[in-house]
């Protein structure tokens, strides 16, 4: 009964996408429309004709934009390959050279011919001088585009690669070009502008006189002056990593290795990061310490001393930093300390160990790799933080915050902002290389697939006291600080009128009902919507590349694999304020032209956090055994046909999970954002610190409470929803009707 | 209604020259050529990482050969991946998709066959019939035992009518009194629909049990292939006669040869055998532990070292000149204590002579 795939001659899948190209190159107005990727009044307002909106083949048709026209017999040739057997080596040959040439061909010109006619000298040289010009690529340009890309996947695997399966090479190859757009191609072009002088040229004394600048390296600070910025953040990042790591390790302890009884709400820390914009503790921080803080105050009275500006600096971006990346360091350690086998330690102990030695000789060299993760994270986190420098950091300066005033402040000098993320990429992906290359291979996880049956020991009593202690202060500061953020919001104006009032969240929230229906009135409307929309339209997308990838990383075998995962996990090193710069110098002109648009901070949201769905992806598919797969395999259906019909099922659960991280995180990110954010698309986090530069806390204060409050909530149903998953069931046939 | 009768279209399987390097350097399967006739259960036996189960992965197509050929029926299915092979597979996990029903479980590949979907369910039940599961229908893979777990994946791989069906250790995780009962199952099923079937076990119990033709791997080649019986009593060296049922390896000098028929000596006992084509002169021996005699009367002397009592019979260790012996006798009613002298002969038929080393 079985059709044997090489000897049909009728390939839906070519067929679609040869549509798809044709498509694109006679229907769809070939360049990027200026209204907005989802608007359409195009269809009603001159399209096929008007210039503006004219797809590829009419401006060829003119005699303009001749450029295009060499795309044509690359559009033709799949056509004669339709009613070919695959295993015809004419199959595989047409559809890779048209699709290669095709593709980059659309890539030479729409990097060659810029707003100003050629964008190189040599081009022009060559050529002449070009009396036309061409924008940003549209729908018609994005779909040819992609028909190549598949085209030639599609001739790659007729050759034989990854068993001839056109899902899996169309999969890779599309991950690697996404990738490569919207990851490496914005930090190679920011790389390039470290070069740049002021006249367009380049010069490598430029980058050096940048890169040898006092305000990056400067020692000052030995000796009472201000050190550079590189200094300070690589100092924060250790102290900040330093901390948390002790801290996480006293709170894993608490819950894995004593008797105490609250141990879910110890759990429950771990989703405070999620929720919380980086720069909230900042804030309540502020309340607490700043100058006219409560406690301030407090102790100024008190001791009879004129309140200073202490917190702002390295103590307040310190703390800020060490209570925001603290639960990081737990969430880490808490696995790390429950993975060191109990029948270790009991081996221990029967060899009179006692439990301080065991804790010592056996308990805490086993953690050391996970201690040295937890680290690392922090010193990345720590680099890559944006908001609690931004709020607290006064004249500390630290590299993120140096590259946001080297673009928007007075100064707007691109190249130094290049040069300052060229060094945070530095330590940050320093930092990540470490992290894989040392800990990956040294991996001491003792638990195995069999049943431990052991006990963990209490902590030794030594250990115990310390633990209790460092983890209860810092447990209850936590606490008042959060409380701080809640009481925050209700106050008149803080430290100068206390009383409490709802004007805050009036101010912001304001709703009216009128005969037009709703009215959203308050303040805040304008961007809280704005950042529900572009993280709802975020969230399944980065959803969907995270769990591809994974299933690449997890179920196929293909040369390159190990560069392959380096480059889609390498976005989680890389500093949000990186990204942020380089999407600015690398799209804001043709050919991807999105800067001002929403599709820039969806994009962004999409690789920033794609690591979370690859991470969500891969730990779950790792719990799916092969054999599943094999076995549907050997029962006929294709790569693509057990991708939808066994595992993503199967991953139901992470695949929420997965979506609702990632609406969480586009909704709390700050770095990036902050660079992106036009009038048209202002987001939550970015219009909040506008509220506070301009020293409007009560304001940022409340609609900080309402969005962790929002984040809450979505975090809880996700909870309920996972939890219903995994008894739902689907009966296809009924009742055994 | 249509027929649904599952029916056989036993194709037979073939190696040329087959080799799989997994990486570099890391030969799995070395050069082999094997075919299997159509209609006949063949088993793969050897120990683990003799290559066994990639063999049986390439005849399914989750591994592609490096090189050689491998036909199924006339056809060459060498570059074809597993979704176009006309082969199912019974898992040793049994790879039930957990988030179907029973049901669903069996006419999962049903549907990629083109069937529409009434005639698909009707399939899927009359082979849910056939392993006695009716009725079961509407169960999730979890709500089953795991006798019932391992009939649904016979079920899904049978309802597909493959050219050749697949087991990749199908009772590894039975228990042991289950395993028999399956086996026989398997067994009577495979016969009655005439399927060709490979099997993949390290078992050589249970290799001896099904098999109409076992191939003995060693080191990704093949070792020796011959039905059951052939490999018991005339293993072609001393891999194959260890691995299947113990042996012991006894060094003896063959002093006379008349056509056929073999004279040996060991320590000057005399014993007549087959030749099987060995010149005069020192040669090897393979003696299972049940066919050496204690007590015959010009037998060469050993002394029993241990003595111990396991039921149904006695089994000794006992120290020749040569080495140590391992001896089983039925006799349990008068057990040997150890440090007792013996002298130690052979059965009539059993022992066999092998190629030295």
């Amino acid at each position: 009964m079985r059709k044997d795939a090489s000897e049909v001659t009728a390939h839906p899948v070519l067929i679609f996408w040869i549509i798809a190209g044709w498509a694109g190159y006679l229907l769809l107005p070939w360049y990027g429309i200026e209204d907005g990727f989802f608007r359409f009044e195009w269809l009603v307002d001159g399209w096929p004709l008007e210039d503006d909106y004219a797809p590829a083949a009419v401006l060829v048709g003119r005699g303009e934009k001749l450029w295009l026209a060499p795309l044509v017999p690359a559009l033709v040739a799949p056509l004669l390959v339709i009613r070919k057997r695959k295993i015809d080596p004419a199959y595989s040959v047409v559809l890779i050279l048209s699709g290669a040439f095709g593709f980059s061909w659309l890539i030479a010109q729409g990097f060659g011919i810029g707003i100003r006619g050629f964008n190189y000298d040599w081009l022009t040289a060559l050529f002449g001088e070009l009396g036309d010009r061409q924008f940003g690529m549209g729908y018609g340009a994005l779909l040819v585009a992609s028909s190549f890309l598949f085209l030639f996947t599609q001739g790659i695997a007729a050759r034989g690669a990854i068993n001839g399966d056109v899902f899996v090479v169309s999969a890779i190859g599309g991950v690697i070009v996404i990738v490569a757009t919207f990851v490496f191609f914005p930090i190679a072009k920011m790389l390039i502008f470290a070069f740049i002088t002021e006249d367009g040229g380049y010069s490598a004394t430029v980058f050096l006189s940048k890169f040898f600048d006092d305000r990056l390296w400067g020692l000052g600070c030995l000796w009472g002056a201000r050190c550079g910025a590189a200094w300070n953040s690589l100092f924060l990042a250790v102290l900040v990593g330093f901390l948390t790591t002790v801290l996480g390790l006293a709170f894993a302890l608490v819950v894995t290795r004593s008797g105490f009884r609250a141990k879910r709400v110890v759990r429950a820390l771990t989703v405070l990061p999620i929720i919380t914009p980086p720069f909230v503790i900042g804030l309540a921080l502020i309340l607490l310490f700043g100058l006219s803080g409560s406690v301030t105050q407090f102790v100024a009275e008190l001791l009879g001393v004129q309140p200073t500006r202490w917190l702002y600096g390295l103590p307040g971006v310190l703390i800020a930093q060490t209570l925001a990346f603290t639960p990081i360091a737990f969430l880490v350690l808490i696995g790390v300390v429950e993975g060191v086998s109990p029948s270790m330690e009991e081996a221990a102990q029967t060899l009179r160990a006692n439990r301080w030695q065991t804790f010592r000789t056996v308990s805490l060299p086993l953690m050391r790799p996970g201690l040295a993760n937890a680290f690392l994270l922090g010193f990345i986190e720590s680099m890559a933080d944006f908001g609690n420098p931004l709020v607290l950091g006064g004249n500390f300066d630290v590299l993120s915050t140096e590259i946001f005033f080297a673009i928007v402040g007075a100064q707007y000098d691109q190249g130094r902002a290049a040069v300052l993320a060229m060094v945070l990429l530095f330590f940050t992906l320093s930092a990540f290389y470490l992290q894989r290359a040392w800990l990956g291979r040294k991996s001491y996880t003792t638990v195995t697939g069999k049943g431990d049956a052991g006990v963990h020991p209490l902590m030794p009593k030594r250990l115990a006291v310390p633990v209790f202690l460092v983890a209860g202060a810092w447990g209850a500061f936590t606490i008042v600080v959060y409380g701080m953020i809640v009481y925050g919001s209700f106050v008149e104006l803080w430290g100068v009128n206390d009383s409490l009032t709802f004007k805050h969240y009036v101010t912001a929230f304001a709703v009216a009902v009128n005969e037009n229906g709703i009215h959203w009135r308050g303040a805040a409307w304008d961007s809280f919507w704005t950042t529900i929309y572009i993280a709802a339209v975020a969230a399944p997308l980065t959803a969907a590349v995270g769990l591809v990838t994974a299933y690449l990383l997890t179920r196929q075998s293909f040369a390159g694999k190990n560069a392959f995962e380096f480059g889609t996990m390498l976005s989680f090193a890389i500093p949000g304020t990186v990204i942020g710069v380089s999407y600015i110098l690398a799209f804001n002109v043709p050919p991807i032209e999105i800067t001002g648009t929403g599709i820039i901070l969806v994009v962004s949201f999409i690789f920033r956090n794609m690591p979370v769905g690859v991470r969500a992806g891969i730990a779950s598919m790792s719990q799916i055994d092969r054999s599943l797969d094999e076995s549907s395999l050997t029962l006929g259906a294709n790569s693509w046909q057990t991708f939808r019909r066994v595992i993503l099922p199967l991953l139901r659960p992470a695949i929420l999970a997965a979506l609702v991280f990632s609406f969480v995180r586009a909704m709390t990110a700050i770095s990036a954002v902050i660079f992106l954010v036009s009038a048209e698309y202002d987001m939550a986090t970015s219009y909040i610190i506008g509220r506070v530069e301009n020293n409007d806390y009560g304001l940022a204060i409340a609609y900080s409470t309402t969005l962790i409050f929002v984040m809450l909530a979505a975090v809880g149903l996700l909870q309920l929803l996972v939890g219903k998953t995994q008894i739902g069931r689907r009966t296809q046939f009924g009742g055994g009707g | 209604m249509a027929d649904t009768r599952i029916r056989s279209k036993a194709a037979p399987v073939s190696f040329r020259g087959v080799s799989k390097v997994f990486g570099k350097d890391v030969v799995a399967v070395d050069n082999i050529d094997l075919e299997v006739t159509a209609g006949k259960l063949v088993t793969l036996l050897g120990p683990s990482g003799c290559g066994k189960t990639t063999t049986l992965r390439m005849i399914a197509g989750l591994e592609m050969a490096s090189s050689g050929r491998i036909l199924i029926g006339d056809k060459d299915v060498t570059q074809l991946p597993a979704t176009d092979r006309d082969v199912s597979m019974v898992f040793q996990s049994y790879a039930l998709f957990p988030h179907m029903t029973v049901l669903e479980n069996v006419s999962y590949g049903l549907g990629f066959s083109g069937f529409p979907r009434a005639e698909a369910r009707d399939r899927a039940r009359a082979g849910l019939d056939l392993v006695g599961l009716k009725g079961y229908d509407d169960r999730l893979p979890s709500e089953l035992s795991g006798g019932q777990q391992q009939r649904v994946a016979v079920a899904r791989a049978l309802v597909l009518e493959p050219q050749v069906l697949l087991f990749d250790e199908p009772l590894s995780n039975l228990d042991a009194k289950l395993r028999r009962q399956v086996r026989e199952d398997i067994r009577a099923i495979q016969q009655e629909l005439g399927l060709t079937v490979v099997y993949v076990t390290h078992d050589q119990e249970e290799a001896l049990a099904v098999s109409d033709e076992i191939v003995v791997m060693r080191n990704a080649a093949i070792a020796q292939i011959g039905t059951p019986r052939e490999l018991y009593d005339a293993p072609v060296d001393r891999f194959v006669a260890d691995f299947i049922g113990e042996a012991n390896i006894i060094p003896c000098e063959i002093v006379a040869v008349d056509g056929e028929s073999a004279e040996i000596a060991v320590d000057g006992y005399r014993h007549r055998l087959p030749s099987r084509g060995m010149p005069p002169g020192p040669a090897t021996l393979a003696v299972r532990p049940s066919r050496l005699r204690i007590g015959v009367e010009n037998g060469f002397r050993a002394t029993i070292r241990k003595a111990t009592y396991v039921g149904v019979r006695m089994e000794y260790s006992v120290e020749a000149p040569f080495g140590e012996v391992f001896v089983v006798q039925d006799d349990v009613q008068n057990p040997l204590a150890p440090g007792e002298d013996i002298r130690l002969g052979f059965a009539a038929t059993g022992p066999v002579l092998i190629p030295q080393g």
